[in-house]
């Protein structure tokens, strides 16, 4: 099964003809995915090795009917193309592109969260799931199938942590990147919720950072709403109060969004947390040993 | 990025947000003018983005242009929180009646705008809402819907702001705040205090203003003022240079590629019992000039004793980053122990390029909690 993107996904990439967009299009679809079509307005007839490049989503829709979008639009209009992609019928959107604007988001998500569309980012890696479909820039070879679900606010910390597993042997069902700005489509809980139902997965691994409320929430969801077991583990320990490190939302204010805060939070609520990425993983290791 | 108060200020006059009169001054004598211009009494007030400027002696009232130069001879240079005050705002005296407190702000866990108001205002804001909450109003408004006149009223009446004429002056401060949120791509408008004269004319006597960085490119105006201000010497020529760097306290040097690995990098180092002196991050890959840039940045602190560099390859493979990293060593002289940890993609090949090639003073690692307890032990 997996979550968000599986053998059924077919995606259109707006954004298609940028240098970013072009590569990591070929890289997904070389992965196996289902690359239908692309969206560059102006560029309409043209193509991308072989994958058809329309002037709209509405066009790549009639003719393709792709179920996901990837935007890798420049951040000055990249809330434009979640709009049109919504506006076109797209169920899912993966946007990775980084830099937007808070205010365009929280445009975007206000008008998408009560239609029940999927939008995972912005400023996000993609998900993929292994053996099945890469929608983003999410290294395929660090990651293995299997029953581990993976759900990050970062980026290159979410590699480490997937590595980590797969050295221990343990493969992933699906690696979700939730992206790090102050608005992003989908929560920790959002996703905890799918890896839940998700027949395949069997244990969670929740990364975190400082800054924020959105572990603690988690914390919760995981303890009352949660059968399967989660693991989890937090960045930024060492940052100060009142610097941000880089990812817009990893800002801390006053005592709460403090790494130390969110650990308790999840360990209260009977959650692992793993003190550095190889410790999590252990985490895991121990979990996924003891079931079989 | 955060707004002085007399650009937030000029922002709100923009905004038909009623203030008091003022002028910028960076030398004593600017000051003497404006307080001249301005006449009678003025208040000469330190421009710092730092808070407990009253309680530092950054603020203080002067009868007249004379006073006015005396006093802003005592406040500039002035050490605020570790800030230098190097401007002025020369404003005219307010009579103040009453003083309360009003701000829009992102809240992120609701992801809707949040308006505060309270009849408390003052410096001790942060008292009054920890230890009652009950007094401070507070409401989430929708996005998408632009100013309901409904809510400033609830607003006042939630805060206890009744009288007539007040409350027609307040109601329309939330108006223009709640257009100006979104126009000018803020994070934070706030009012501390927002006063009522004895006249009961309400206004804005401070103004804190953030603005998301990512929109500065539609507001050139705003991001201009900002490029060549103060801070921290190694963080101004990082923003010279276009790296992502933060200053901290320690002197274990720390880089890496991802904010949230690099993030994690500085706690294995506090864990190996090292202190982080910077947090720097150089985003997907590790180009050489990019790593040049950035170790630059970091070596020009002078307490940093090692550096640790924690690359995962990602898409961006190892041996790239073996070879980036050889290029940028040779353009720089360095002395300190560099801990090079490299893992991911084509790790193998990289770290065998780095172990052939890189100088003495570079020690190769593959896990990120060997090459932090090998730098804390190197640099102590």
């Amino acid at each position: 099964m997996a979550i968000i993107v599986d053998e059924r996904t077919r995606v259109v990439v707006q954004g298609i003809t940028g240098r970013e967009g072009q590569f990591h299009a070929m890289r997904n679809r070389a992965y196996g995915t289902a690359v239908v079509a692309g969206v560059t307005p102006g560029k309409g007839g043209a193509d991308v090795e072989g994958v058809p490049v329309f002037d709209s989503v509405r066009a790549a829709v009639a003719e393709t009917n792709p179920n996901t979008a990837m935007v890798f639009v420049p951040a000055p209009f990249a809330a434009d193309a979640i709009f049109e992609a919504v506006d076109a019928g797209i169920e899912t959107v993966i946007c990775i592109t980084e830099g937007i604007p808070a205010h365009d988001m929280l445009r975007v998500y206000s008008h998408i969260r009560p239609r029940g569309v999927r939008l995972i980012g912005p400023n996000c890696p993609g998900v993929l799931s292994p053996g099945k479909a890469n929608v983003g820039i999410i290294p395929a070879e660090i990651f293995s199938e299997g029953s581990v679900g993976l759900v990050s606010r970062s980026g290159t910390l979410t590699y480490q942590i997937g590595h980590e597993l797969t050295q221990l042997g343990i493969g992933q069902s699906s690696i979700v990147g939730i992206g790090g700005d102050p608005v992003v489509g989908s929560s920790f809980i959002d996703i905890l919720q799918l890896f839940e139902a998700d027949r395949e997965t069997e244990i969670v691994i929740m990364v975190g950072e400082i800054g924020g409320a959105e572990e603690e929430k988690a914390a919760a969801f995981i303890a009352e709403r949660m059968a399967k077991p989660a693991v989890s583990y937090i960045a930024g320990f060492s940052a100060p109060p009142g610097k941000t490190m880089g990812h817009a939302g990893a800002i801390i204010s006053g005592t709460s969004g403090t790494a130390q805060a969110k650990a308790e939070a999840l360990r209260a609520h009977g959650v692992q947390v793993g003190a550095n990425p190889t410790e999590a993983a252990q985490l895991v290791a121990a979990i996924a040993g003891a079931a079989t | 990025m955060d707004l002085y108060e007399y650009q937030g200020k000029e922002l709100f006059r923009l905004l038909e947000i009623p203030v008091p009169d003022g002028r910028a001054a960076s030398t004593a004598a600017e000051a003497r003018d404006a307080a001249e211009g301005l006449g009678g009494q003025v208040v000469v007030k330190a421009q710092v983005l730092t808070g407990g400027r009253g309680k530092a002696g950054g603020i203080k009232p002067a009868d007249g242009p004379a006073e006015a130069e005396s006093r802003a001879e005592e406040i500039l240079g002035l050490n605020i929180n570790g800030h230098v005050v190097r401007r002025l705002w020369v404003e005219r005296a307010s009579e103040v009646a009453r003083e309360y407190y009003l701000s829009v702000t992102f809240d992120r866990g609701e992801k809707k705008p949040l308006f505060m108001l309270t009849r408390e205002g003052g410096v001790d804001i942060e008292e009054v809402a920890a230890s009652t909450p009950e007094k401070v109003a507070r409401l989430h408004v929708e996005p998408l819907t632009g100013f309901q006149p409904f809510e400033a009223r609830w607003l006042c009446f939630a805060a206890g702001i009744t009288e007539p004429g007040e409350m027609k002056q307040v109601v329309d401060i939330i108006k223009k705040l709640r257009g100006g949120f979104s126009a000018l791509d803020a994070m934070l408008l706030e009012i501390n205090p927002l006063i009522v004269t004895p006249e009961g004319e309400v206004r804005a006597l401070d103004a804190k203003v953030t603005i998301d960085d990512n929109a500065l490119y539609r507001h050139s105006r705003i991001a201009e003022g900002q490029a060549s201000e103060d801070g921290d010497p190694q963080e101004r020529m990082a923003r010279e240079r276009g790296v992502t760097y933060v200053k901290l306290d320690g002197e274990i040097g720390v880089l890496g590629n991802g904010a949230g690995l690099v993030m994690s990098t500085l706690d294995v180092v506090g864990q190996a019992g090292g202190r982080p002196a910077n947090f720097c991050d150089l985003g997907g890959g590790a180009q050489a000039d990019s790593v040049v840039s950035a170790l630059e940045v970091i070596t020009s602190d002078r307490s940093v004793r090692g550096i640790v560099f924690n690359i995962f390859g990602g898409i961006t493979r190892g041996d790239e980053v073996a070879r980036g990293l050889l290029e940028a060593l040779d353009r720089l002289t360095i002395d300190l122990p560099i801990v090079v940890r490299l893992d991911g993609t084509l790790a193998e090949a990289g770290r065998a390029l780095l172990a052939e090639r890189a100088p003495q003073n570079v020690y190769v690692e593959s896990t990120m909690l060997a090459a932090a307890g090998r730098v804390v032990e190197l640099a102590s």
